[in-house]
């Protein structure tokens, strides 16, 4: 777990490092060509004020130092800490995660026993095409649909998380509805391809299990249909469904960033974009590794959850 | 006398055919596995000799036509059916109210479609020039603009065809080079065993928790922009890569540990071969089948790894164009409404990342015959 999130920082911190040239290069180019003249010397001193003259290693034992304390350093962009930046849009992220996720399986699981209990049936044939479509259909396109279908038909536009009363006032209840009204479509439009992935797996598992004995034989004894597919096949094919939060997790996070990019959602993703594109490095570094460290969080959580569904799962001593 | 092959009944031949040939077999009991083979095919050979299926070049522009609608091509013209197909000429006019400018369908100008008519030069396959066009019109005065132009006057379906040389050779490149990734480290992991396989493991698992958009954006935010485009070609390919070849890796290490204790694998190693004979020679081609859907599963994903990118303007830049990068102009709403055709890419990214599905499908129902 920790080796883990060592790993990201690493990772991140080669992000923050790859661009060529950094972020003072270009701001200090954009100086000079506003008129602002530059000698060596300031330089020197704008390198030194930054850390940027010290060797590689330095400097990431610094920024990890300074991390641990909860300085993810400065965005040159915006001339702002890059916590004072992430903060509320990385809860938002978080809560269309999770709601996202809880979607995916609130819709999925049933789906998936529906179709597994009637296999080959119409409405089996009908999920089966969806959820083909669905994994075949990237995010953004269908944000794309929904944005054209809802401004065409409906005339209102399908984007952003907030109306724009509401964008820069402090929580309210109002606020809160008004996030509620606007949630949704990215949800629904996040959801499609984990949902759609969520029901394959179900409806194997399950089908795997109905074919099993014991369910024949809790038949034979005459346990009602009803009994006998919730208490023992349903409960079995769902822990697979749990195990696979893990790599549910990163896709969901994945396509969250590319719908918020499209819809304009003030979450991390248009905030990665435009540091990216403005080699703002500290910030898209600090975001692609926050959003890896709350997967890695969310994948120990639903390690903890399988434990606590699965009896059969128990902490053994090595050795025995 | 021996006997011939065809003389032999249909249950002696099944006895005797190879694994490929019930696997081919089986596949072709497949139906929507055939229909993507088909679609594949089809849209591989468009993209390979795309200058040759679309009716003008890449860039050439038409400053008279700007975000023109898809024109319609018709057989009756009100009076009588023509057996040859046609497009009505374009009228351009203003909106009278928004002042936007609009082009109505002008029903007296009536040009026909030639199949194989002279038109733009190029060089197909990059060797022999020419001019022949699948389809166009031989009265110079007529446009063709079936999937309609773009803000700057080009013809869309000329670009899609384009686009679809990048956007679907990045797959099978992408493929290629997380295959070789896949396969080395996959098999060390799996015929090491110990130490390195955990460290080998745990690497995977790492990159597999990391979100992959957000990592490919941040990488390939870092591709200088001074690159030509086919470096930057090879440049997103290669990141998209660095997470491919996980899955991959996982498969071939699982086939290795499983296959590993199996009798003909211990009787080559009596038989004094070398290691990397015995995974060349004998570990790979026993789960080649393995492979091939795994291979297939993930060149969609590629696909729309790469159209994501480009969507997001990281990923294959201009001049070069992928379906990514046309659907980067369906960006704004507003431009959207007065021009859905501009969704026309998405319909194909669709309809090949669906293909490739099937096709994986089928040959994984069909990849272990003797079940």
């Amino acid at each position: 777990m920790l080796i883990v999130l060592l790993a990201v920082s690493v990772v991140a911190f080669i992000i923050i490092q790859l661009p060529p040239g950094d972020y003072l290069t270009s701001m200090i180019s954009r100086l000079r060509s506003m008129g602002v003249a530059f000698d060596q010397v300031q330089i020197r001193a704008f390198e030194k004020q930054y850390g940027l003259d010290l060797p590689i290693y330095v400097q990431y034992f610094k920024w990890m130092w300074n991390m641990l304390h909860g300085d993810f350093g400065k965005s040159l962009q915006w001339n702002a800490p890059v916590r004072e930046l992430i903060g509320e849009r990385l809860l938002l992220t978080v809560i269309i995660s999770v709601l996202t996720l809880l979607f995916a399986y609130v819709v999925a699981i049933p789906i998936g026993i529906y179709s597994a209990t009637h296999q080959y049936s119409l409405a089996d044939y009908g999920f089966t095409v969806l959820g083909f479509i669905g994994l075949a259909t990237p995010n953004f396109l269908l944000a794309l649909i929904l944005m054209y279908v809802f401004y065409k038909y409906f005339g209102i536009s399908a984007g952003g998380l907030f109306s724009i009363e509401y964008q820069l006032a402090p929580w309210s209840m109002a606020k809160f509805l008004d996030l509620l009204k606007h949630l949704p479509i990215p949800i629904i439009v996040i959801g499609t391809a984990g949902t759609a992935s969520i029901v394959r797996v179900m409806r194997g598992c399950l089908l795997d299990e109905l074919r099993k004995q014991y369910v024949i034989t809790a038949r034979a004894k005459g346990v009602s249909e009803k009994v006998l597919l919730f208490k023992y096949p349903v409960r079995v094919a769902i822990n697979p469904i749990v195990s696979t939060i893990g790599w549910t997790l990163p896709v969901i996070v994945s396509g969250e960033t590319i719908t918020a990019i499209v819809l304009n959602l003030p979450t991390t993703g248009p905030l990665l974009l435009q540091a990216l594109l403005f080699e703002d490095m500290y910030l898209a570094g600090s975001i692609v590794m926050l959003l890896t460290f709350l997967i890695v969080i969310g994948t120990l959580l639903s390690d903890i959850l399988l434990v606590w569904m699965d009896p059969r799962i128990r902490y053994v001593k090595r050795g025995i | 006398m021996p006997r011939t092959r065809d003389k032999l009944t249909a249950e002696q031949r099944y006895y005797l055919a190879t694994q490929w040939q019930l696997i081919w077999r089986k596949l072709k009991k497949h139906k929507l596995a055939l229909i993507g083979i088909t679609v594949l095919i089809i849209l591989y050979a468009t993209a390979l000799f795309c200058e040759f299926f679309s009716p003008y070049s890449i860039s050439k522009r038409f400053p008279e036509y700007i975000y023109c609608q898809p024109q319609r091509i018709r057989f009756f013209d009100g009076k009588s059916i023509s057996f040859r197909p046609f497009v009505y000429g374009y009228q351009r006019d203003r909106d009278a109210v928004t002042l936007r400018r609009i082009y109505r369908i002008d029903e007296d100008k009536k040009y026909y479609i030639y199949l194989f008519v002279h038109g733009d030069e190029y060089k197909i396959c990059n060797i022999l020039p020419m001019d022949i066009h699948f389809f166009g019109l031989k009265d110079q005065k007529g446009v063709i603009f079936i999937f309609g132009t773009d803000k700057l006057g080009r013809d869309l379906f000329s670009r899609n065809v384009y686009a679809a040389r990048v956007s679907l050779s990045i797959g099978l490149v992408g493929v290629a080079v997380s295959f070789i990734l896949g396969c080395l480290f996959g098999g060390i992991s799996g015929y090491y065993g110990g130490a390195v396989d955990t460290v080998i493991q745990r690497i995977i698992e790492f990159l597999l928790s990391i979100p992959t958009i957000p990592l490919w954006m941040a990488l390939s935010a870092a591709l200088p922009p001074r690159w030509s485009p086919l470096k930057v070609y090879f440049g997103i390919t290669v990141i998209l890569s660095v997470i491919g070849w996980t899955g991959l890796a996982r498969v071939v290490r699982g086939k290795f540990l499983e296959l590993r204790e199996e009798d003909f694998i211990m009787a080559a190693e009596i038989s004094g071969l070398r290691k990397g004979q015995i995974i060349l020679r004998h570990l790979i081609p026993s789960f080649t089948s393995y492979l091939i859907v795994n291979l297939t599963l993930s060149i969609p994903w590629m696909i729309l790894g790469e159209t994501s990118l480009s969507f997001l303007g990281l990923g294959i830049r201009a001049p070069a164009v992928s379906w990514g990068v046309l659907l980067k102009d369906a960006q704004n709403v507003r431009t959207l409404v007065h021009a859905p055709w501009l969704l026309i890419p998405g319909i194909f990214v669709v309809v090949t990342v669906l293909a490739f599905n099937f096709v994986g499908d089928g040959i994984r129902d069909a990849a272990d015959p003797y079940k």
